[in-house]
């Protein structure tokens, strides 16, 4: 227990092995904002807003906490000047694709981010795959996957499964960061057109 | 496909999950495209859950989830091809095939792609149909090489 002894903003911490710097500082109660982390989930390591900055000896990098192990003799900073410019940097480009997204919002108001800094693309996904992960490891469903990749990347349900599954369940809606709205319209979408779903072969025999 | 067919490819791979992209890879090749029953097949036999060979099927470019016709044909609109003329080339393959790149016809018979050089720019204007190069083409070429395809 607590073999692992490091720094958090000047406070001295323990973690166990195997535990990330993001664990490390939820169990102390020092607050990193994160959005595709759930402590029910595997780390994912999708929306990269945990960055944190970290000195290890001597050096000084800058790792996403939600999946950096703890080490011994580690010195983390949650906050500071380039912390918070690569994180309000990453806000604004996560604003392009939701720029209503009132977790979003209320981050670029701290951060100082522009919502329009990039081009709207509103796609109102921001790929951290809570209503994935949770689907495949808690509920163990997966009717709910992502298609596709890079700038085309997408949240697709198996209408299949979906049609079975999710109207007891929908425990993935809440998840959704950006709102669940989202979630709810492609699944609306599986069920309502199962043939023009993204992956399903509307030419297909 | 029929679902014998697949489940010999499966076979052949032992039915291991570590398989999964060599089996699709073989089923696209064999078939010219990943249906979705056989993906839900695979799907089934692996015990690999369908959105996870979803989001492979659509990740990599070597697949694909509509038909593709028997022939495909790449015209290469790379900048040596470009200057060359690659674009009368396109124009005479689309009057011929009636379809643009990223289409198949009805017949399924062509697929037709661009693509960004193929390497042998001396050659140029490129025409490749089943990874055999067709060079120095010209329209009219063109149009007579199509022709061979059955
Ligand atoms: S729909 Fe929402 S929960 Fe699902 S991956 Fe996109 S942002 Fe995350
Ligand atoms: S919470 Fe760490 S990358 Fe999203
Ligand atoms: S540009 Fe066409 S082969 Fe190089």
């Amino acid at each position: 227990m607590g073999d692992i002894q490091f720094e958090i903003d000047g406070k001295t911490v323990t973690a166990d092995q195997g535990m990330t710097v993001l664990e490390a500082a939820q169990k102390e109660g020092i607050y990193i904002p994160t959005l595709c982390h759930h402590e029910k989930l595997e780390p994912f390591g999708g929306c990269r807003l945990c960055i944190v900055e970290v000195e290890d000896r001597g050096w000084t990098k800058y790792v996403v906490s939600c999946v950096f192990p703890a080490a011994n003799g580690i010195i983390v900073r949650t906050r500071s000047e380039k912390v918070d410019r690569l994180r309000k940097t990453i806000i604004e480009l996560l604003m392009a694709h939701a720029p209503d997204a009132p977790d979003l919002l209320k981050l670029a108001r701290e951060y100082g981010a522009d919502p329009d800094r990039y081009e709207r693309d509103p796609s109102f996904c921001i790929h951290c795959g809570l209503c994935v992960r949770y689907c495949a490891e808690v509920a163990g469903k997966h009717a709910v996957g992502f298609v596709d990749r890079g700038i085309n990347k997408e949240i697709s349900f198996v209408p299949e499964i979906a049609a079975k599954e999710c109207n007891d369940c929908k425990e993935c809606f809440p998840l959704c960061p950006t709102s669940y709205l989202q979630a709810a319209f492609v699944y609306t979408q599986a069920l309502s057109f199962p043939d023009a779903v993204k992956t399903g072969q509307s030419a297909g025999k | 496909m029929e679902i014998e067919k697949i489940d010999q490819i499966i076979d052949r791979h032992n039915g291991e999950a570590s398989n999964l992209l060599q089996i699709m890879l073989d089923i696209q090749k064999e078939n010219n495209w990943l249906s979705k029953q056989a993906l839900a097949r695979v799907s089934e036999k692996l015990s690999v859950p369908l959105t996870r060979i979803q989001h492979i099927a659509t990740f990599y470019k070597a697949f694909s989830l509509v038909p593709k016709g028997r022939h495909k044909v790449h015209i290469c609109v790379g900048t040596a091809c470009h200057v060359r003329g690659a674009t009368r080339i396109l124009d005479t393959v689309e009057d011929a095939t009636g379809i643009k790149p990223g289409e198949t016809d009805l017949d399924l018979k062509f697929s037709l792609e661009t693509v960004n050089c193929l390497g042998c720019c001396a050659l140029g204007p490129v025409m490749e149909v089943d990874g055999k190069v067709h060079g120095k083409m010209s329209p009219v070429k063109t149009a007579r090489t199509l022709k061979i395809y059955e």
